[in-house]
């Protein structure tokens, strides 16, 4: 079987900074893999080269059999890959339902309906908040609303970067729980980016350790909770 | 509360409110004139070649103190008042409501307002001629709601800070006059269509090509400016408008220079010219004529035009392009994380607001039937940014009443003639040398006051099952 999403040797630079320095990465249809690190690892940048900004100076990204390294980023996106962007990054003018609608701009309005009424399923707060601006949600709501609205995409693999970010536990919580069900009852594929390792690498399948640019860990993601390093690095002072 | 504090004596007793009003008023209005004396009481004139002979103002020095102690008296009485508790309303006010049952009624009468207004003018003012300043002051305000309306594309729906606006609608200015009075067109289309199809017809036919020129130049100006953003974005947009503007005094060939472009010929009754002749409009429809039938006429033109823009973005409002814009201006990566093009979004935005900007200037030229680039400076532009910031970014019945209220409010300054007396500020005051003054302290005022723009709700573009009207409290200031 080849992996849905596979990124091979993959270099990234920030002008002559590099920020990765030849990543290998793969997520398999209907797993949650998740990427772990410091601060500055380069998590977020991996995020970002998968979805072709910054684009990657060296090696190859490849989705669904097809090579994606050289597109521009909204044709990346087009292809049934769906992002919620690090620090959520809402319509904040906007209404609920029309961040919703934005997320299935490109997609046209042929499933709407039935999307809307599945999110509402999944985060019922976004129905009670669907007349409120964006910008007036609670961070919660807003990272609701962002995988929401990420989802209105209908896509293949869901991209998360940091969906915990300034969350109270009980929310991050049921926003993981949320993800265990899409990928459990509908076999959504997720390449999960996250500081908060311990929900991470417990939600997962599969998982990655980043340190500097460089994979240096992987395996399932109960095998690194075990492994003393991780739990040195990434668990010590509580979860 | 109070009695507890006074009871155990440890407070003073608190002098009588007027009388701490009272004092302040006199003390500030006696610093205000001690202040202003040396500043404004005395003045050097220059007596043609002769010494400068020093004039005195006493009594404007007075009027300002006088201003300043009343104000201050008002203020402590009222909004000052020591102990005074700030209202918080638990039901919205009846000012509010009344709002809120105005607000449906606000357009429908806005636009019956907008269209009898030639006939109102024309029973005020009792006639034809008499009523021609008023229409003009029409026109000139319809001018101002429609390159508002167009620039509200640009700045407040798709978010990208434009301060060179004016050089669309030069584009579409310059376009219409170098098109109309050109020579070969002309006698092209005397050879084909017939002697005086031209003159008759130019501004018709003229007019979506202006427009289209100037979309042209909005994705000219686009392409290089795609990757920035705010400030940046703005000192870019604004040397385009300079460099527009200098091209156009500097390229004396095709311009002609700064003495402009004069003789172009009037708007016609869709090919009906407005003359005393036989063919003309008035012995057409059995008028007599009068030459103001081609001023509302051309009243008419900018009302249908200025109606088209507010159209069109209505429209586009609810289309995908036109919610891509609003999402924009929220959010550029997230924009391109739903695989929306950014790049095409944003010139999709320059070219619509650009196109409306030389619809504009097509109509400028056709009224004026001059052109020069004195007509385009960056005043221009700042005028329009102001127009659509006053009355709410995005909002249109705003940024219609923010155009007449300071359009038309600037044009009413020319009527305060009783500054001009003696013991004010004399003959030379030339009240609407100050517009741009006034024109601040209403900046400052609306942003105090009003920060989000004249009209800050919005109605949801989109919706479910009702309308709701998106609140406009409790966004960021400045973002309506």
């Amino acid at each position: 079987m080849t992996a849905l999403l596979s990124v091979k040797g993959v270099k990234t630079y920030y002008g002559n900074i590099v920020a990765l320095k030849g990543v290998d990465v793969e997520v398999n249809e209907g797993e949650i893999v998740t990427l772990i690190g410091a601060n500055g690892a380069g998590k977020s940048t991996l995020m970002m080269t998968i979805c072709g900004a910054p684009r990657a100076r060296e090696g190859s990204i490849s989705f669904a059999g097809r090579d994606i390294t050289g597109l521009p980023t909204h044709e990346i996106m087009r292809l049934k890959i769906a992002q919620s962007p690090e620090g959520r990054r809402i319509f904040g003018r906007m209404s609920v339902y029309e961040n919703l609608q934005m997320g299935a701009a490109v997609a046209g309005n042929t499933h709407f309906q039935d999307d809307l009424e599945r999110m509402f399923d999944l985060f019922p707060r976004l129905k009670e908040r669907l007349h409120q601006r964006g910008g007036t949600l609670s961070g919660g709501e807003q990272q609701m609303l962002a995988i929401a609205r990420a989802l209105m995409t209908r896509p293949r693999l869901l991209l998360l970067d940091e969906p915990s970010l300034g969350l109270a536990p009980l929310v991050v919580k049921q926003i993981f729980d949320a993800i265990r069900d899409l990928n459990r009852s509908e076999g959504l594929t997720v390449f999960l980016v996250e500081q908060n390792a311990y929900h991470a690498l417990r939600l997962a399948h599969r998982a990655y350790v980043l340190v500097n640019g460089l994979v240096t860990m992987s395996g399932t993601g109960k095998e690194l909770l075990e492994r003393p390093e991780v739990k040195a690095a990434y668990l010590e002072g509580g979860h | 509360m109070a009695k507890a504090l006074t009871g155990d004596g440890s407070a003073p007793a608190r002098p009588a409110p007027l009388a701490v009003a009272l004092k302040d008023a006199v003390v500030s209005g006696v610093i205000t004139w001690l202040l202003l004396l040396p500043l404004v009481g005395f003045r050097a004139t220059e007596s043609g070649s002769g010494p400068l002979t020093l004039t005195t103002r006493f009594g404007l020095v007075t009027v300002f103190a006088v201003v300043v102690a009343v104000l201050r008296l008002v203020m402590h009485l009222t909004v000052w008042r020591p102990g005074r508790e700030k209202r918080v309303a638990a039901t919205p006010s009846a000012l509010a409501g009344l709002g809120a049952r105005i607000s449906p009624l606000a357009k429908p009468a806005f636009f019956t307002l907008a269209l009898l207004y030639p006939l109102l003018a024309v029973v005020l003012s009792g006639g034809l001629t008499p009523s021609r300043y008023w229409i003009d002051l029409g026109i000139y305000i319809g001018s101002y709601v429609m390159l508002g309306w167009g620039l509200n594309i640009v700045v407040g729906l798709a978010g990208l800070l434009d301060l060179g606006y004016v050089a669309f609608y030069a584009v579409g200015a310059y376009a219409f006059a170098l098109l109309s009075t050109s020579v070969p067109i002309n006698d092209f289309m005397a050879g084909h269509l017939g002697e005086g199809f031209w003159a008759a017809w130019s501004f018709w036919v003229c007019l979506p090509v202006c427009g289209l020129l100037a979309a042209l130049w909005g994705v000219i100006l686009g392409f290089p400016v795609l990757r920035l953003r705010g400030d940046y974005l703005a000192i870019v947009t604004l040397a385009f408008g300079e460099i527009i503007r200098l091209v156009l005094i500097n390229w004396t060939d095709f311009t002609n220079g700064g003495a402009g472009i004069a003789s172009i010929p009037p708007i016609s009754f869709f090919g009906m010219p407005f003359s005393a002749g036989d063919d003309g409009f008035a012995a057409h429809f059995g008028l007599t004529f009068d030459p103001m039938h081609r001023i509302i006429f051309l009243y008419f033109v900018i009302l249908a035009l200025a109606a088209l823009t507010a159209l069109v973005t209505l429209r586009l409002r609810r289309m995908p392009v036109g919610r891509a814009w609003e999402a924009l201006r929220e959010d550029e990566i997230a924009c391109r994380s739903l695989g929306i093009n950014t790049t095409l979004t944003k010139l999709t935005a320059f070219a619509t607001g650009a196109m409306f900007g030389g619809f504009a200037g097509a109509f400028f030229a056709v009224r004026v039937r001059f052109v020069s680039p004195e007509s385009f400076t960056f005043i221009e532009s700042a005028m329009i940014l102001a127009i659509v910031v006053l009355g709410g970014m995005g909002s249109q019945i705003g940024v219609a009443a923010a155009a007449v209220l300071m359009i038309g409010g600037m044009e009413m300054l020319r009527n305060l003639s009783f500054l001009k007396s003696d013991w004010l500020l004399g003959p030379d005051f030339d009240p609407t040398l100050y517009r741009m003054l006034i024109f601040g302290f209403a900046m400052v005022a609306v942003m105090v006051w009003r920060p989000r723009g004249l009209v800050s709700g919005r109605l949801a573009t989109i919706f479910l099952k009702e309308r709701k009207t998106v609140s406009g409290d409790l966004v960021k200031e400045g973002h309506g």
